[in-house]
């Protein structure tokens, strides 16, 4: 039973936040750094590469979305240390002097002037030195209230409603009470659940700001339809699962804020978080993409429950994944770390799911590599809000 | 065994939430909120995960699940059967 004196084993970084996990990253700050990234991550074991897809000519909001996402991202608490290349030197420098704002050791590398195989060798020898100072950063014991936890559903069906989702609320309900800090979005999947939200928010000025957002994201859906989406929100999985309207899956949705948290305030995509509570992120609800952004934000662990079985990770961040559908852990038990099927057959009740899922986070806290980590899966996803120039 | 659950009374629907449901079975089902259980005889198949009406629905009728309208019905429907995008749709996009 999770309480005030309850403890865990984190990495404490420069600026205070707690981290749960200790990595080296290669950030390529365009699609075209990409190749020299992850010659230096082969070239020196422990690191990793971030390869995306993006990241020139770029304008506009979506310009500063893409610098707010990689700098987050450096900035993670789980991040113990940067090597940042670029094609050219000012937006690259614009992202490292984010990161190392946060006081954590940041290398910058551009590739005009000196080609891939210079940028790749001193890229190197910077990277080596980094994951060995990295490697004796050790653990301390943290409160629970150090812990920033997200969470987004993924490839729902009804058990995730019933089962997964509300084990999660519940989770939830107990860490709100202990000053963490929580995350949840996928702004178009609230739909015919919207008023609920609403209800939740702390103060009027919070319930304005989230419908804002939530009508924005609803105009931009009428603006691009052409049907009534129902070959994408919900998704094929959803429906081969039992989920029959956006109203139904939205209801399931919402079931993960649990009964007793109050949503104290919105954020941007990738934006952080001003102090502890639950925090509504405008967030597209495909999964790598707001798992990004929730790392992005500084979230360090998240809770992802799934239905039909979403096989999603992060590179960066721990995904919990919890199911409570009896054939997706039966079928792809590999994936799944919290079983919590027995809810649907009243072999537990939701208090005891709920439990099973914090001690499962402690632990994942701790050091256990969840499924989606041991299983390689690192999706960093970018989102995009329209062309490049 | 419990076949189907309910969220809460007063919901029009119950999910399945065991494989191999046919028709012409007794399903127990389990109301969760109050805790409580009920009996139905279903008249079709109803995949594991998939809805099951609690009571008769007319075309344009409103469904309930969690205590809340979650979209329309648009081909009558029997208690016992199947219920999912063949006689129900949004009424949001």
């Amino acid at each position: 039973m999770i309480s005030k004196k309850s403890q865990f084993l984190g990495y404490r970084r420069e600026n205070g936040r707690v981290g749960v996990r200790n990595h080296v990253i290669v950030l390529p700050v365009d699609d075209i750094s990409n190749a020299a990234c992850e010659a230096v991550a082969n070239n020196i074991k422990g690191t990793l590469a971030l390869p995306h897809p993006y990241g020139r000519l770029q304008f506009g909001a979506d310009l500063e979305l893409h610098f707010r996402t990689l700098i987050g991202t450096g900035a993670n608490p789980n991040v113990a240390a940067v090597v940042v290349i670029g094609i050219e030197e000012q937006w690259t420098k614009k992202i490292a002097d984010g990161i190392a704002a946060t006081g954590k050791p940041v290398k910058t590398f551009s590739i005009e002037l000196h080609g891939d195989h210079d940028t790749i060798m001193q890229a190197s020898k910077a990277a080596r030195e980094l994951v060995q100072w990295a490697s004796e950063k050790q653990r301390e014991p943290c409160p629970v209230s150090d812990l920033w936890v997200s969470t987004k559903c993924g490839e729902s069906d009804t058990t995730s409603g019933c089962g997964a989702n509300p084990t999660v609320g519940n989770a939830f309900d107990k860490l709100y009470g202990l000053g963490t800090t929580l995350c949840f979005g996928e702004t178009s999947e609230l739909t015919g659940g919207e008023h609920l939200v609403a209800e939740r928010c702390r103060t009027p000025k919070v319930r304005e700001e989230f419908m804002a957002m939530f009508d924005k994201y609803q105009a931009m859906i009428d603006r691009h339809k052409t049907s009534d989406l129902s070959d994408s929100q919900p998704t094929k999985g959803n429906i081969a699962g039992g989920l029959t309207t956006i109203e139904e899956k939205a209801l399931g949705n919402i079931q993960k804020i649990g009964k007793l948290c109050k949503v104290d305030g919105v954020l941007d995509k990738a934006e952080a978080p001003s102090g502890p509570g639950l925090w509504f992120m405008d967030s597209s609800s495909a999964a790598a993409e707001m798992v990004t952004l929730c790392a992005a934000s500084g979230y360090a662990l998240h809770f992802f429950p799934t239905g039909q079985g979403n096989v999603v990770g992060n590179p960066i961040v721990p995904v919990i994944k919890l199911c409570a559908n009896p054939r997706t852990v039966r079928t792809m038990g590999e994936h799944i770390d919290v079983d919590t099927s027995g809810l649907l057959q009243r072999e537990m009740n939701m208090d005891q799911a709920g439990d099973k899922l914090l001690d499962m986070m402690v632990r994942t806290a701790n050091g256990r590599l969840t499924a989606a980590e041991a299983l390689g899966h690192r999706e960093f996803v970018l989102t995009r809000l329209y062309e490049s120039a | 065994m419990i076949h189907f659950v309910v969220h809460e009374d007063g919901d029009s629907v119950g999910t399945v939430v065991v494989e191999g449901v046919k028709g012409g079975d007794k399903l127990t089902g389990w109301v969760m909120e109050q805790d409580k259980t009920l009996t139905l005889p279903t008249i079709s198949a109803v995949p594991i995960g998939h809805k099951i009406a609690l009571k008769d629905l007319k075309k344009d009728d409103t469904v309930i699940k969690y205590g809340v309208d979650i979209g329309r019905v648009v081909a009558p429907i029997k208690a016992g059967e199947h219920l999912h995008v063949h006689n129900v749709k949004t009424k949001r996009w």
